[in-house]
């Protein structure tokens, strides 16, 4: 790969620092160009092309392939079976950490679920590798899928989520719900749901004696570089992992998978690059996805409208050979102020891929359960919604008693309502109507995610010639990591964004951790700002401690860095250049190390979360029941915000993600042989333009000292939050019908 | 079995023997003319990040037969530019963030230059929105991208308007 | 894809001789036949293009005021003729409201004609299909089957035909011209397509080799511009396959309908033409009772085949609605969203 040529076009304007300013994406030329570098787009000299056959049976095992016939196929050079593959340092199935899913890679004959690799057929074109894995005709020994939340007996997993406990409660929910005035008993299900990313995962691998280098798109190279390092018994020094773009990743790109691991294998086996991207239907199964649940909510409300207690149960499921489950009822612990609350979970197994994180794991599935009981409730209880989120309002965190960091939600909730004209929506369901007679229905949700923080490494310099330079492998996955994490580092070092030579997206870079849980901002900003005080400290060093400095005295503390100069702090009138500085030393340039990291005595004392509240209109045709979302505001309260105009397109994303949660998503399995039979994007529906009217975005000032050095909580997930819910209850809100099964389907309206 | 077709890429005549009838347009352009600009989704039709002009039509080049293309005209993300001159869609997607991970944006624009060719769609956000369908950004940059297709027509109308006056 | 013959006639005659031979499959556009040789579901041996045929891209009036669409006609042409769109509006609507923009420039009228079913048990080669296999079974049957037949359906098999262009174009008496290896015939299009019965894998009347070359309208088809509409009901609101879509034309003539036409999507192995109901609507004036009592003769004879007892339902209110429009007469643009019944909302909304 080149030297990306990053830049923010059309030039900004520089209003002070670089954080908060709405610049536009630096890799906006290369990706309107078409000049941006997806792991698939590679052509490495003598690079051979790798398909996959999979599974079409979800439990047993292969009996037989017919290699031959695929090998007779011209241009296919092998076919890589469980028979025929390069040796692995270490079974793959072995859980080294808990962040080390189990894959296949063709280890055994046996089955676990539809769409698991069988084979991989490598040959010198696309379409003789595509054809040979089709002449395989796999014969199987058939076992009964187990598909459902109810397949099978159900267990209590030890965790949900990661390292969540499975049960949770404080106060005594029964008693509440004993002594409540009115009561809520309600079940809603979710449906699986898969990332779908637009780039289907790729990758390009090439050994070079025992180096190895990788295009391959990752949220996490560091963690993806070690699990390929124990896999192929490699030192991780010699695994090149690039990543500079991912074409979406919403969680699926967070963990090596099987497929990504098939091509280093392929590779390996012939001797020579090997390209293996997946099918689109090849990632209905591999890759992860969001698990099905079954949720139940029982909520007791006195006469006033306060909880009384909040009861939240949710069944998932997780693969018959991995633990992956869902933290749905987790959701209940930080929004509204109960008395009393138990959450729990339990699962059954099934043969599907192990589900993973999907945007907002838990807090999604969650949400929509819990944010559609509380405008049950709010109902029964005679009270507008926002009223009655209003009246159980959580000054402190319910479960946990603990102050929060900081908390604005009450002005997302009055600005959203404000700009969405809620003060006029009539209690009543199915009152309101448009000039063509179509139901209109207006509903909310309150939006919440945890402000996470990870670990995270960064290195900054500064130049002879006083520009500077950052370095951390950070993830851009859409998300606008070149453009924020630069604008975070140039302020970092005193330097306008076009001084700065921001190097990201590979894997021999400072390790910036997982561009994951909302945090990646947060964690590879601290450890960024981090290296660049630090940086700029030893700068002032050489400075201060010059004596023929005008900064000679001032002390390390003394000075600030501003525009590429170090100046006193106490008389601005004396200050000295970068470059200056570094000339006078007869040093080349200075470099320091940062790390980010969360800090345990603030998680201790304080509830971080961002917040927000989404109002949605829909509009429903009375007799044929399609539904249409016609407006959604989402005022959020997230703490620090670097890139407004990135911040507010995560946010869209977000709410489009929970409109299509509520209204669209769900990957259809046949009960009998346990296939996805809309694995594609014809019939999974994920939103069309058509589908998305105008949004607003409303990001509330908030100020949080205690979350991390620079006050980000993060927003790449919270969007997703609140938002399900504020489409459902507006479909209640337009027609009366409550529909506790997502996607609320058109026959569930034909009322 | 060799056919030699010739095809007009981004305005250069390319003429070549293509030994598989099976390769279509987009991995034509991916894998053997290393147009890697043009993006795969899908390879079935059904989320539009394919699209390409094929004699000044928009269409999923994934489900195009490059030898039934002899001929053809087509035009790619990579030959709007002008030098460091983008295309007004391309400046109009980079000023209103109509795009995030940026792998649907070829496609998108393309499909936005397809689209204002056609006409058909005026300045009605509500049409745009309809004629834009095609393409599926998981993203959700649908709000940037219509406010862009829209200042990116204005924009093409007006200097249209100046070349004729 | 399976390797295969790539051939080029040069006329229709020698495309039909090149077509007849087993194994061998037309190739116009590809948009429809690349999706099913990706999934390994159609396995052809050669290919027989048909792209360069001189002579069937043609839109033509006929002296006694036929219209004439050649086959190779792309979707997005035909629906944009101004002049097609005046006279027959609502099958404009109709390829407006399928698929993409990107789609509907590549494909054909002869393609879209013989598009095959969605059912997702014909599309899963690990499925018994007795469309693929014959008497192997059918797994819709008793699998996912909210979104299949609930007319005309038989034990064999319960996939629907999904194309938006074939309803209007059954509604108003479309007529194929076929090229055949004993020359040139023509079917009504109401013929071309068969219910399953017990050989679901037989989906049309054509004969190995036979080639559409042109759909023709007939001149009393043009009578009905000012009362047609096309409606489908989606699960999105655009690039989305029809849950159930209705094409509904009239002449009215005096206050009352001189002549209805009526023809239903989404519900049957075919463009399902309602003739019962248009029966009951002659002569009559354009109420909601008689648009009711023509929605319940449209659907006499449904039955569920599965989870899709709201399909029956659902079909006859959108009968119902697209008779509704129809009467209220053709707009004068085909809406922003067409064939949607978000089509005509203003924005306003009353509180």
């Amino acid at each position: 790969m080149s030297e990306l040529n990053l830049t923010s076009a059309p030039a900004h304007l520089r209003h002070g620092s670089n954080i908060g300013q709405p610049l536009t994406r630096r890799d906006g030329i290369l990706k309107v160009t078409g000049q941006a570098s997806y792991a698939a787009d590679n052509h490495p000299p003598g690079m051979l092309f790798a398909v996959m056959a999979v599974s079409s049976i979800a439990r047993g095992r292969v009996v037989s392939l017919d290699v031959a016939a695929a090998k007779r196929h011209p241009g296919v050079i092998d076919v890589m079976t469980p028979d025929h593959k390069p040796e692995l340092a270490i079974d793959p199935d072995l859980k080294t950490n808990p962040f080390v899913f189990r894959m296949e890679v063709l280890q055994s004959n046996d089955i676990r679920y539809a769409n698991q690799a069988i084979a991989v057929v490598i040959a010198e074109t696309l379409e003789a590798a595509t054809e040979g894995a089709a002449q395989l005709a796999p014969r199987y020994e058939v076992q009964p899928a187990l598909v459902g939340l109810d397949a099978g007996e159900s267990f209590v997993p030890p965790v949900v989520g990661v390292g969540n406990p499975t049960e949770s409660h404080r106060g005594d929910v029964e008693a509440g719900l004993a002594a409540a005035d009115k009561q809520i008993d309600a079940t809603y299900e979710t449906p699986p749901q898969y990332h779908n990313a637009m780039e289907p995962h790729a990758i390009v691998a090439r050994w070079e004696g025992d180096k190895l280098f990788l295009d391959t798109p990752s949220q996490a190279m560091v963690m993806a570089r070690a699990r390929v390092a124990e896999l192929f018994g490699l030192a991780p020094e010699k695994i090149h992992i690039r990543s500079p773009f991912l074409g979406g990743g919403f969680g699926s790109k967070g963990f090596l998978t099987g497929p990504q691991i098939l091509g280093v294998m392929a590779a390996k086996l012939v001797g020579r690059p090997v390209k293996l991207v997946l099918r689109r239907e090849q990632m209905y199964g591999p890759v992860g996805h969001r698990a099905p649940t079954r949720q139940r909510l029982r909520l007791g409300a006195d006469g006033e409208g306060r909880l009384t207690a909040l009861d939240h149960h949710a069944r998932t499921v997780s693969s018959t050979f991995d633990d992956f489950y869902e933290p749905a009822a987790d959701a209940s612990h930080t929004l509204y102020a109960a008395p009393a609350i138990r959450t729990s979970h339990d699962a059954v197994r099934v043969n599907t891929g192990t589900p993973l994180f999907m945007r907002a794991p838990g807090e999604a599935t969650g949400s929509i359960a819990l944010e559609s009981a509380i405008d049950e409730m709010a109902w029964a209880c005679g009270m507008d919604p926002l009223a009655f989120r209003l009246k159980n309002y959580a000054e402190v965190e319910p479960m946990t008693g603990r102050p929060f960091s900081s908390k604005a939600l009450r002005a997302c909730y009055e600005q959203g309502a404000a700009r969405f004209g809620w003060a006029k929506r009539p209690l009543q369901p199915r009152q309101m109507r448009d000039d063509a007679g179509l139901l209109v229905g207006w509903g909310m949700g309150t939006a919440t995610f945890p402000a996470l923080m990870f670990q995270a490494e960064a290195r900054a310099a500064i130049r002879r010639d006083g520009s500077g330079v950052m370095e951390i492998g950070a993830h851009d996955m859409g998300q606008g990591a070149w453009t924020a994490l630069a604008q975070i580092a140039a302020d970092s070092v005193g330097l306008d964004i076009d001084r700065l030579d921001f190097r990201s997206g590979t894997s021999d870079l400072p390790d910036a951790g997982i561009a994951g849980g909302s945090a990646h901002t947060a964690t590879a900003g601290a450890a960024i700002h981090s290296a660049g005080a630090a940086v700029i400290g030893k700068l002032a060093d050489l400075a201060t401690s010059d004596e023929r400095s005008p900064l000679f005295g001032a002390g390390n503390a003394g000075v600030i860095a501003r525009d590429g100069r170090l100046i006193r702090r106490d008389d601005e009138s004396r200050s000295e250049s970068y470059a200056e500085i570094l000339a006078r030393a007869g040093v080349a340039e200075v470099e320091a190390r940062g790390t980010g990291a969360p800090n345990p005595a603030a998680m201790e004392q304080y509830a971080m979360h961002a917040h927000g509240a989404v109002f949605a209109e829909v509009k429903v045709d009375p007799e044929l029941g399609q539904v249409r979302l016609t407006r959604m505001i989402g005022a959020f309260a997230a703490g620090r915000i670097v890139n407004p105009r990135m911040v507010q397109s995560q946010l869209f994303g977000g709410m489009i993600w929970g409109m299509s949660f509520a209204l669209h998503e769900a990957a259809i399995t046949d009960r009998r042989s346990g296939r996805i039979m809309n694995a594609n994007l014809g019939e999974y529906h994920i939103p069309v333009n058509a589908d998305v009217p105008p949004l607003d975005v409303i990001t509330v000032e908030e100020h949080d000292p205690h979350v991390n050095a620079l006050g980000i909580k993060g927003v790449g997930e919270i969007g997703i939050t609140g938002s399900a819910g504020a489409v459902a209850n507006a479909v209640w809100h337009a027609t009366g019908v409550r529909v506790r099964d997502f996607p609320i389907r058109i026959e569930e309206l034909l009322t | 079995m060799n056919h030699s077709i010739s095809l007009t890429v981004n305005g250069a005549r390319r003429d070549f023997v293509l030994d598989d009838p099976r390769v279509t347009l987009l991995d034509l352009l991916r894998e053997r003319l290393h147009l890697t600009g043009t993006k795969k989704g899908c390879d079935r039709g059904q989320c539009g990040a394919c699209t390409i002009l094929v004699d000044g039509k928009r269409i999923n080049s994934c489900l195009a037969l490059a030898i039934s293309h002899d001929g053809a005209d087509i035009l790619t993300i990579e030959g709007l530019a002008r030098g460091d001159q983008l295309h007004p869609v391309q400046a109009a997607f980079i000023a209103h963030d109509g795009f995030q991970c940026g792998f649907c944006t070829p496609g998108q624009i393309m499909s936005a230059i397809g689209m204002i060719r056609e006409g058909q769609a005026g300045n009605d956000p509500e049409r745009v929105r309809e004629c834009m369908s095609g393409n599926l950004c998981r993203c959700g940059a649908y709000v940037g991208i219509v406010d862009a297709v829209l200042e990116a027509q204005g924009q093409m109308d007006e200097t249209n308007q100046r070349r004729s006056a | 894809m399976k390797p295969f013959d790539y051939v080029r006639p040069a006329t229709v005659t020698e495309a039909v001789a090149a077509a007849a031979q087993p194994g061998a499959v037309y190739l116009a556009a590809g948009t429809n036949l690349l999706d099913l040789m990706k999934g390994g579901i159609s396995r052809p041996d050669r290919l027989v293009d048909v792209t360069r045929l001189d002579g069937l891209d043609q839109i033509e009036t006929l002296a006694d005021g036929s219209l004439r669409i050649g086959a190779l006609v792309r979707n997005a042409d035909l629906a944009h003729d101004a002049e097609f769109a005046r006279s027959y509006p609502a099958v404009a609507e109709a390829l407006l409201s399928g698929a993409s923009a990107q789609l509907r420039n590549a494909a054909t009228v002869g393609g879209n004609l013989l598009q095959r079913t969605r059912c997702a048990y014909f599309y899963d080669t690990a499925s018994r299909c007795n469309k693929q296999a014959p008497g192997s079974g059918c797994d819709a049957r008793d699998g996912d089957n909210r979104s299949h037949a609930v007319l005309g359906w038989s034990e064999s098999c319960i996939a629907t035909h999904p194309s938006d262009f074939c309803v209007p174009l059954v509604a108003l008496d479309a007529i194929v011209e076929i090229e055949g290896r004993g020359g040139r015939r023509e079917v009504a299009l109401d013929e071309l397509h068969r219910l399953p019965g017990d050989a679901p894998e037989r989906e049309s009347v054509l004969e190995p080799g036979d080639l559409i070359v042109a759909v023709r309208l007939p001149p009393a088809a043009r009578g009905f511009a000012a009362h047609a509409r096309y409606l489908k009901v989606r699960e999105r609101t655009s690039y989305a396959f029809a849950v159930v879509s209705a094409a509904a034309a009239l002449r009215i003539e005096n206050g009352r309908i001189a002549q209805a036409r009526l023809a239903l999507g989404g519900v049957a192995a075919k463009p399902w033409r309602a003739r019962a109901a248009e029966d009951v609507l002659k002569g009559v004036a354009p109420t909601a009772d008689a648009f009711q009592e023509a929605a319940r003769r449209a659907l006499e004879s449904a039955k569920p085949s599965g989870d899709n007892a709201f399909k029956i339902e659902l079909a006859r209110r959108i009968v119902v609605r697209a008779l509704t429009l129809a009467a209220a007469g053709t707009p004068v643009r085909i809406p922003a969203l067409p064939a949607s019944p978000f089509a005509s909302t203003s924005g306003a909304v009353h509180v």
